[in-house]
C-alpha cells in the first residue's frame, strides 16, 4: 500500500501564554490508500482539531503553526484557498457526530446532496439528482425517491447520519473523515451505520480517517490505530498490536478500565486523576501526573518516539529505559 | 444474590405511563405517546438492576414514574411495600428521602449559582439531618471525601469542576439524604472511559459499604454486564425480557436482545465482524406497530407475531415476551 496522507509535525494552536496552547501538538502519521487509521482519546485530547487542521477548518482564533499535510506528496497547508476547497470537496470528506447540525433544516436533503455534487461537476439538475438517488441506494436509505424531497426534520438519527454519507461521498472522495460518526446514535443503529462505513470503504477502496473515543468501534473498524493524549499521539501502530500488546500506560489504562473487558464484581482498574485541560497541560511527558510509571524524567523531556514492533511506535520514557510499564498500583 | 427470597426494597406493578397528544384549539387528545405500558420491576435491597434500551424505549419515563416526577396513569410503585403513587404529596416526603436519582448531565443538575456546600446540604436542610449548619458542613466535608473529592472545595462553584468531579458532587448530593434506593439515569454515559471507571467503582463501593440498591437506566452493555445482577431489556414502552445478567448475556431469550447484544462492537482482536445487529429503525411509540411491537424488525417473526401482542413468558429464571419461549414454542 502507498501513502495517501502523510501528516508530518502537525501543530494547531490557540492564543494563550508561551506562543498559544498547542491542542495538536506536532502529530505524525500515515492514512494509506484503503486503509483505516483510528484516532482515539478522550474528550479534548486533540482529535478532532487534527481533523480540522486537515481539512484547514480550524476554527478561529486558532491557527496551524507548524507541519506539513501531504496529499500524495502535496502539502496541503501551502494550497492557495481555492484549490484548497477543492480538494475538501473532491478528495477529502467529512462527516460529522450530529448530522443535524450539518444538513440545513429548511432544504429536502436531496436539494442538499444535489447541490454539493454540482458544486463539483458541471452536470445537469437531472444527472445530479439520478445520482444522488443511487446514491442513497448505495447507502441504504430506504424508500430512496421519496426521501430525497425529505426535511432532515422528517428523518431518524440513524437515516441522517446515512444523507450525510452519501452528501459526503457524492464527490467520490479518497479519504473520508469520520468524527465519531455514530457517538449520537443507538447501539443497533450504530452498528448499522458502522458496517455500511466498512462496506463502502471496501467497495470503493477509500481511506477512512476514523476519530473516535470507543475501543469496540476502533476494533471493530480500523487497520491502524493512533491513541491521543493531550494534544499528542502517545502510541500508534497495528490494530491487533495496540489491542493485544499495547506498551504506553495510558494506552494500558484505557483498555484495562473497559468495563466490556472486566468480569463482575472485580474492581475495575482505573486511570487515576482527570483528564488535564490544555491550560494545566504540565511540562515534559503530559500523562505523567496520572502515571504509576513516571519518573523525574517524565516532568523534564517530553519522551520521543521509540519503535517497539513492526509499525508500532510509543512514546514514553520509561519504555525507552527499559523500567516497568503499566504494572497495576 | 437477588431475585427469589426475602422482600424487594422496591416493586413496580403493571406501571404505565402514556402522554396524551393533543391538537388543535379546543386542545383535544388525538393520541397517546404509549411512553411505558405494563412494566413489572423487582430490586431487593443493596442490589443493582439494570434498565437497558435505546432511546425513546420508556426506560427514563420508568424512572421519573417511580419518583413521581411524570405522572402514571395505573400500576402501582411498592416501595417496602407501601404504594408511592397512592400517596398524597405530604405522605410521599419521607420516601423522597429514601430514593434518589443522579441523572446523566451533572451541569444541568446542579445550580451554577450554588456552591457545592449548599447543594450538597440542601437536601439535608430539607429532611432536618444535622442540627444546625455547621455540623452539616462538617457532613457536607465527610459526603465529599467519601466520594474521593477534597472537602476545601466545598466552597467553589460547579463550574470549577471537571465532568466527573461534578458527577461526585451529584452522588455526594444524592447520599446526603441517606438513600436505599438511588436511581442512576445514564449517570456514567457522558463521561470519558478512564473517568467511568472511577465512577463505576465509587458506585460499587458505596453499594457494598452503606448497602445501597441501585436502578440503573443505560444504553451501555458494557456496563450492565459488569454492575448489574439483573437486567430488563425495554423496547417500545415494554419490558420484552427480563432475567440474570449472566442468563440475559449467555442465553438471550427475545430476538430484540440478541440483537443488541450483537451489535454491540467488540474489543476482543481475535473477534471482530459484530454488530451484526438489528434491520431498521424503531418504530414510535405514538403508534406502536400491531401485535408484538418489535415484529416489523423482527428476523424470526411468524404471522402470530403480527396479529397477537405476547405476554411475558417464563422461561427459567428470566422471562421472555417472544411467542417462541411461549410453552410448546408457540
Amino acid at each position: 500500500m502507498s501513502a495517501l496522507l502523510e501528516v508530518e509535525g502537525l501543530t494547531t494552536r490557540f492564543p494563550g501564554p508561551n506562543g498559544g496552547v498547542p491542542i495538536v501538538d506536532g502529530s505524525s502519521f500515515t492514512i494509506d490508500r484503503g486503509e483505516v487509521l483510528a484516532l482515539v482519546g478522550e474528550s479534548g485530547c486533540g482529535k478532532s482539531m487534527t481533523a480540522l487542521s486537515l481539512m484547514r477548518l480550524v476554527p478561529k482564533p486558532g491557527r496551524i503553526s507548524d507541519g506539513r499535510v501531504l496529499l500524495e506528496g502535496r502539502n496541503l497547508l501551502e494550497l492557495p484557498v481555492s484549490e484548497m476547497r477543492d480538494v475538501r470537496g473532491s478528495r477529502i470528506s467529512m462527516i460529522f457526530q450530529e448530522p443535524m447540525t450539518s444538513l440545513n433544516p429548511v432544504l429536502r436533503v436531496g436539494e442538499q446532496v444535489i447541490e454539493a455534487i454540482r458544486l463539483h461537476e458541471k452536470i445537469s439538475r437531472g444527472e445530479a439528482r439520478a445520482r444522488a438517488l443511487n446514491l442513497f441506494v448505495e447507502v441504504g436509505v430506504p424508500d430512496p425517491e421519496a426521501r430525497l424531497d425529505a426535511y432532515p426534520h422528517q428523518l431518524s438519527g440513524g437515516l441522517k447520519q446515512r444523507v450525510m454519507i452519501a452528501m459526503a461521498l457524492s464527490t467520490r472522495p479518497e479519504l473520508l473523515i469520520a468524527d465519531e460518526p455514530t457517538t449520537a446514535l443507538d447501539v443497533t443503529i450504530q452498528g448499522q451505520i458502522l458496517r455500511l462505513l466498512r462496506d463502502l470503504q471496501e467497495q470503493r477502496e477509500m481511506s477512512i480517517l476514523l476519530i473516535t473515543h470507543d475501543l469496540g468501534i476502533v476494533n471493530e473498524l480500523s487497520d491502524r490505530v493512533a491513541v491521543m493524549y493531550a494534544g499528542r499521539i502517545v502510541e500508534s501502530g497495528n490494530r491487533t498490536e495496540i489491542f493485544r500488546s499495547a506498551r504506553h500506560p495510558y494506552t494500558l489504562g484505557l483498555l484495562r478500565s473497559n468495563p466490556a473487558l472486566v468480569a463482575a464484581g472485580e474492581r475495575l482498574p482505573e486511570i487515576p486523576g482527570v483528564v488535564p485541560s490544555p491550560a494545566d497541560w504540565p511540562a515534559g511527558c503530559r500523562f505523567r501526573p496520572r502515571c504509576r510509571s513516571a519518573f523525574d524524567r517524565c516532568g523534564r523531556e517530553v519522551p520521543g518516539a521509540t519503535r517497539v514492533g513492526e509499525a508500532h511506535v510509543v512514546h514514553c520514557h520509561a519504555l525507552e529505559e527499559d523500567r516497568p510499564v503499566g504494572e497495576r498500583a | 444474590m437477588s431475585g427469589g427470597g426475602g422482600s424487594p426494597l422496591l416493586r413496580v406493578e403493571g406501571l404505565r405511563s402514556w402522554f396524551p397528544i393533543r391538537r388543535g384549539l379546543l386542545r383535544k387528545t388525538v393520541g397517546h405517546v404509549q411512553a411505558v405500558t405494563n412494566v413489572d420491576l423487582e430490586i431487593p435491597p443493596g442490589s443493582t438492576l439494570a434498565l437497558v434500551g435505546e432511546s425513546g424505549c420508556g426506560k427514563t419515563t420508568v424512572g421519573r414514574s417511580i419518583l413521581r416526577l411524570t405522572p402514571a396513569q395505573s400500576g402501582r410503585v411498592l416501595f417496602d411495600g407501601v404504594d408511592l403513587l397512592s400517596l398524597s404529596r405530604r405522605a410521599l416526603i419521607p420516601y423522597r428521602r429514601q430514593l434518589q436519582i443522579v441523572f446523566q448531565d451533572p451541569m444541568a443538575s446542579l445550580d451554577p449559582r450554588m456552591r457545592v456546600r449548599d447543594a450538597v446540604a440542601e437536601g439535608m436542610r430539607s429532611f432536618r439531618i444535622g442540627a444546625n449548619e455547621t455540623e452539616r458542613t462538617k457532613r457536607v466535608a465527610r459526603l465529599l471525601e467519601r466520594v474521593q473529592l477534597d472537602p476545601d472545595q466545598m466552597w467553589r462553584y460547579p463550574h470549577e469542576f471537571s465532568g466527573g468531579q461534578r458527577q461526585r458532587i451529584c452522588i455526594a448530593r444524592a447520599l446526603a439524604v441517606e438513600p436505599r434506593l438511588i436511581i442512576c439515569d445514564e449517570a456514567v454515559s457522558a463521561l470519558d472511559v478512564s473517568i467511568q471507571a472511577q465512577i463505576l467503582n465509587l458506585l460499587g463501593d458505596l453499594q457494598r459499604d452503606l448497602g445501597l440498591a441501585y436502578l440503573f437506566i443505560t444504553h451501555d452493555l458494557g456496563v450492565v454486564r459488569y454492575l448489574a445482577q439483573r437486567v430488563a431489556v425495554m423496547y417500545l414502552g415494554q419490558i420484552v425480557e427480563e432475567g440474570s445478567t449472566e442468563e440475559i448475556f449467555e442465553s438471550p431469550q427475545h430476538p430484540y436482545t440478541e440483537g443488541l447484544l450483537a451489535a454491540v462492537p467488540s474489543v476482543d482482536p481475535d473477534r471482530r465482524g459484530g454488530m451484526s445487529g438489528v434491520e431498521g429503525d424503531v418504530p414510535s411509540p405514538s403508534d406502536p406497530p400491531s401485535g408484538c411491537h418489535f415484529h416489523t424488525r423482527c428476523p424470526v417473526v411468524f404471522d402470530r407475531c403480527r396479529s397477537e401482542a405476547p405476554p411475558l413468558f417464563r422461561v427459567g429464571a428470566s422471562t421472555s415476551r417472544c411467542f417462541r419461549a411461549a410453552p410448546g414454542g408457540g
